[in-house]
């Protein structure tokens, strides 16, 4: 991806000054940006940086306050979608835009006709669609259901959509959060032709690795505001990083583990589906002094194991173990009482009650103790001091412990989960997905503290999607495929690519038997 | 009661005749509902909707208008009131439950204020020159099937117009595929260019003006006058209907049909059994039926998925 090195490239895109506020906010300030014919230019930032917000402001989801946008020298009118697809600008969302109940096909063709056509012109979209495909290495069969694609096959559908209508720059948005690492080779190896054709491309991300290998030219935003911009080939990661954070890269020292005795045990359990995959005669033990990674893509049983660790999803069949001993009748108050700590993965659906206080809130699971409540009256001063004693040990940023969960940002809510599930020192900890979403700051502070409940001798179940938070803090990794389970591997004993396969689903059925 | 007798019911021409024009107004207000609800609006004030349109579309009869201008007017009030409720549910996003039933009250109350305003004299509902059965040559010859499908009023061919054309448009054209889009992920319509406001209530306004048509239906081809109490519920069947057609127009089709035949299968089963059996038994059959037959079928159904979620551009 060399073509656009050179000065002489056509400028295809500019904005100037854009500036956006959500009410006292400011998303982002005077940030200004161009883009050349055939090039890649990573747009790398934290999430909060501002990047999704700009990038919704050129495809006219929303309207800037203030700046200009050129698109091929002529200006783009503001707030319209309609006009930015107009004048070739195409964008994979970060979330796919497609109706799920209806062909691969017809998201395509949406809104590439008039309306009031009496006829959709299937046979030449389909040819066109199996030409585009076949050109930039983006199968996918038009008649499908999107209901029946995967992740890497619908982002490939989003891609095809605008490329379908003939988009010279195509802005994608964290394009590999939900793609396995051959998926995103095969992104790379697309993106690559796409400029060769002479597309521009916008690559939106937080991870500095994609960002090295796959631009030409990175644009660094912080709080809202251009941090810098460098040309890929003369910056270091390090550098890059510091302009993204703002300052030295928090790094968290991992000791060698001491495993301990098993202290929750799966034993064959099989469930029915949550949404994604059931389990299916999965066994699985997790030890005191460890943190056990649960690898895979998302919907493929994650969301079920959570939820039957946690109680609240029964198993059809086989046995839970605690402390050595067959659990019994498992429920979520069996659970909170047999000494679990519980991360869920949805801070908001699942893990706080935004519109009740922060008191209210840390209570919630222990509300019954007669630390909080006397003859079932409950101990508002206790729960307050509780509430007060979290905010200060886990540094939550929060005006008092009567505010609205409601008003703290992820990272700050993520922080009194943190402190409401690690109260008492609990043996067990199920932490779900327990930095998506946050800053690097927050996601080192939540690290730290799982690092800490293992070293005092917790059993840590950490379910993530991000494999390079899995490789950081796991001393076994199990990865989960349609339900089941692999083999668990040590530290450093797999490759990225090897846990890529297992997520892909190569090897996972044989080891199913023998995962312990 | 004669078994073989009630069974012979079901082979006569006439009962198929009458089955199937009960189904006429329940296959227009169903279409109705099922555009609205394919673009993700919920319509609950089919009911009300209805009643205004078997009430303008009479009215414009009885007032010296063509037939047909007639049922064009009580479509374009049902259009309005679509609009109406088009308006609070899409770019203001209020409850469409609520918003609904508002409607059918409003429209409901505007129609009897409406009709005492206008026909203050009358004890006795005026009548008009009603819609005239048209037998189609031939296929209305073809026995049992030929007279009941074929020997009815023009209105209720377009009822079967109506079924093939939401059927084309929904599968064949864009203006239908943006529609079902639109109920599916509104996201998904307004990334590619087409303003989700515009396509929702649009379809709101087609569907209302359809449910309006089955309501005109009942004053100028099955009686020839309007009174009041006459919707008498069949908005709400029609709501059970699309969920029984699992939001598809050739299911719902048949499910308009099956209904209206257990209701006409009702009234001759009042007849043989000489009042042995409370006749309300008889009444309440057909809604006892599409309750199981809802249960058993519509469990499987997989619903618009933005169905009576409201969309806001540029909120996260």
């Amino acid at each position: 991806m060399n073509a656009a090195q050179g000065s002489e490239a056509e400028t295809v895109l500019r904005l100037s000054g854009i500036t956006k506020r959500f009410g006292t906010l400011v998303a982002n300030d005077a940030i200004s940006l161009s883009l050349k014919r055939g090039e890649v230019v990573a747009l790398l930032g934290e999430n909060g940086a501002g990047k999704t917000t700009l990038m919704n402001i050129l495809f006219g989801h929303y309207t800037a306050d203030e700046g200009e946008i050129e698109v091929f020298g002529k200006p783009l009118p503001a707030g319209d979608p309609n006009a930015a697809l107009g004048a070739g600008i195409g964008m994979v969302h970060q979330h796919f835009t497609l109706a799920d109940q209806m062909t691969v096909l017809e998201n395509i063709v949406l809104g590439t006709q008039s309306l009031w056509s009496l006829n959709l012109g299937k046979s030449r979209a389909r040819a066109k669609i199996r030409q585009l495909a076949t050109d930039y290495g983006l199968e996918v069969d038009p008649d499908r259901m999107i209901t029946e694609l995967s992740v890497g096959e619908r982002q490939r559908v989003e891609i095809l959509k605008a490329l379908y209508r003939e988009a010279r720059i195509l802005i994608l948005d964290e394009p590999t959060a939900v793609l396995t690492p051959m998926e995103t080779e095969a992104l790379f190896a697309t993106l690559q032709k796409l400029v060769a054709a002479g597309l521009s491309v916008i690559f939106i991300s937080h991870k500095l690795g994609e960002v090295q290998s796959v631009s030409d030219r990175v644009v660094v935003l912080r709080g809202g505001k251009l941090a810098g911009e460098r040309m890929t080939s003369e910056a270091t990661r390090r550098e890059l990083a510091e302009l993204m954070v703002g300052g030295q890269l928090p790094v968290n020292e991992i000791g060698p583990s001491t495993p301990r005795d098993v202290l929750f045990e799966l034993r064959s359990v099989s469930t029915p589906s949550m949404g994604g995959a059931a389990l299916r005669q999965i066994s699985m033990q997790l030890r005191g002094g460890e943190i056990t990674g649960l690898a895979g893509i998302s919907g493929n049983g994650q969301a079920a194991l959570a939820a039957l660790i946690a109680g609240t999803l029964e198993a059809r069949e086989g046995e839970i173990v605690v402390h050595g001993a067959p659990a019994g009748r498992w429920s979520p108050r069996a659970a909170l009482d047999r000494g679990l700590g519980r991360i869920p993965e949805d801070r908001h659906a699942t893990g706080m009650i935004g519109d009740m206080s922060v008191a209210e809130n840390v209570i919630s699971e222990a509300y019954r103790s007669p630390r909080f409540s006397r003859f079932g009256f409950l101990d508002w001063k206790a729960a307050a001091a509780f509430a007060d004693d979290i905010i200060k040990a886990y540094d939550v940023k929060c005006p008092s412990a009567d505010a609205r969960v409601r008003l703290l940002s992820g990272g700050n809510m993520q922080k009194l989960i943190l402190g409401r599930a690690l109260d008492g020192d609990p043996d067990i900890i199920l932490a779900s997905q327990p930095t998506r979403g946050l800053d690097v700051g927050a996601v080192a502070y939540v690290h730290a503290r799982l690092i800490e409940a293992r070293d005092r001798g917790a059993a840590v179940l950490l379910i993530s999607e991000d494999l390079d938070e899995i490789q950081t803090l796991s001393d076994r990794i199990l990865v989960i495929h349609r339900g089941r389970l692999s083999k668990p591997s040590l530290r450093g004993e797999r490759s990225v690519m090897e846990l890529g396969e297992l997520m892909a689903g190569h090897g996972v059925e044989e080891g199913a038997d023998h995962a312990a | 009661m004669n078994v073989s007798e009630a069974f012979e019911i079901l082979f006569t021409a006439s009962f198929w005749v009458a089955a199937i024009r009960i189904a006429s107004p329940l296959i227009f207000a169903t279409m109705g509902e099922l555009i609205c609800e394919r673009a993700g609006v919920l319509n609950l004030g089919i009911e009300g909707i209805m009643v205004a349109g078997a009430f303008s579309g009479w009215f414009t009869v009885y007032m010296g208008g063509d037939l047909w201008t007639g049922v064009f007017v009580a479509a374009l009030t049902g259009a309005m009131f679509g609009l109406l409720h088009g308006f609070l549910t899409v770019p203001l996003g209020l409850s469409q439950h609520v918003t609904g039933i508002g409607i059918t009250l409003l429209a409901a109350s505007l129609t009897y204020f409406t009709y005492r305003i206008l026909l203050p004299e009358v004890s006795s509902p005026p009548k008009i020159e009603p819609f005239q059965p048209f037998a189609v040559p031939l296929l209305s010859d073809i026995p049992v099937i030929g007279p009941a499908l074929f020997n009815q009023t023009p209105l209720t061919y377009l009822a079967y117009f109506t079924v093939a054309a939401v059927a084309f448009i929904f599968y064949r054209t864009p203006v239908g595929v943006a529609v079902r889009a639109v109920g599916e992920n509104p996201a998904a319509v307004e990334a590619q260019g087409i303003s989700v406001t515009a396509v929702r209530i649009g379809a709101v306004m087609a569907g209302s003006a359809l449910m309006a048509v089955g309501g005109a239906f009942l004053t100028m081809s099955a009686f020839n006058s309007f009174f009041f109490e006459m919707i008498n519920g069949r908005g709400w069947i029609a709501i059970a209907l699309v969920v029984f057609g699992s939001w598809r127009p050739g299911k719902a089709l048949i499910g308009a049909i099956l209904f209206a035949a257990f209701d006409a299968y009702q009234v001759r089963l009042q007849q043989i059994t000489g009042g042995v059996i409370p006749y309300q038994i008889f009444l309440m059959m057909p809604f006892v039926l599409s309750i199981v037959a809802l249960v058993v079928v519509a469990r499987r159904a997989t619903y618009p998925k933005a169905l009576m979620v409201p969309y806001q551009k540029g909120e996260r």
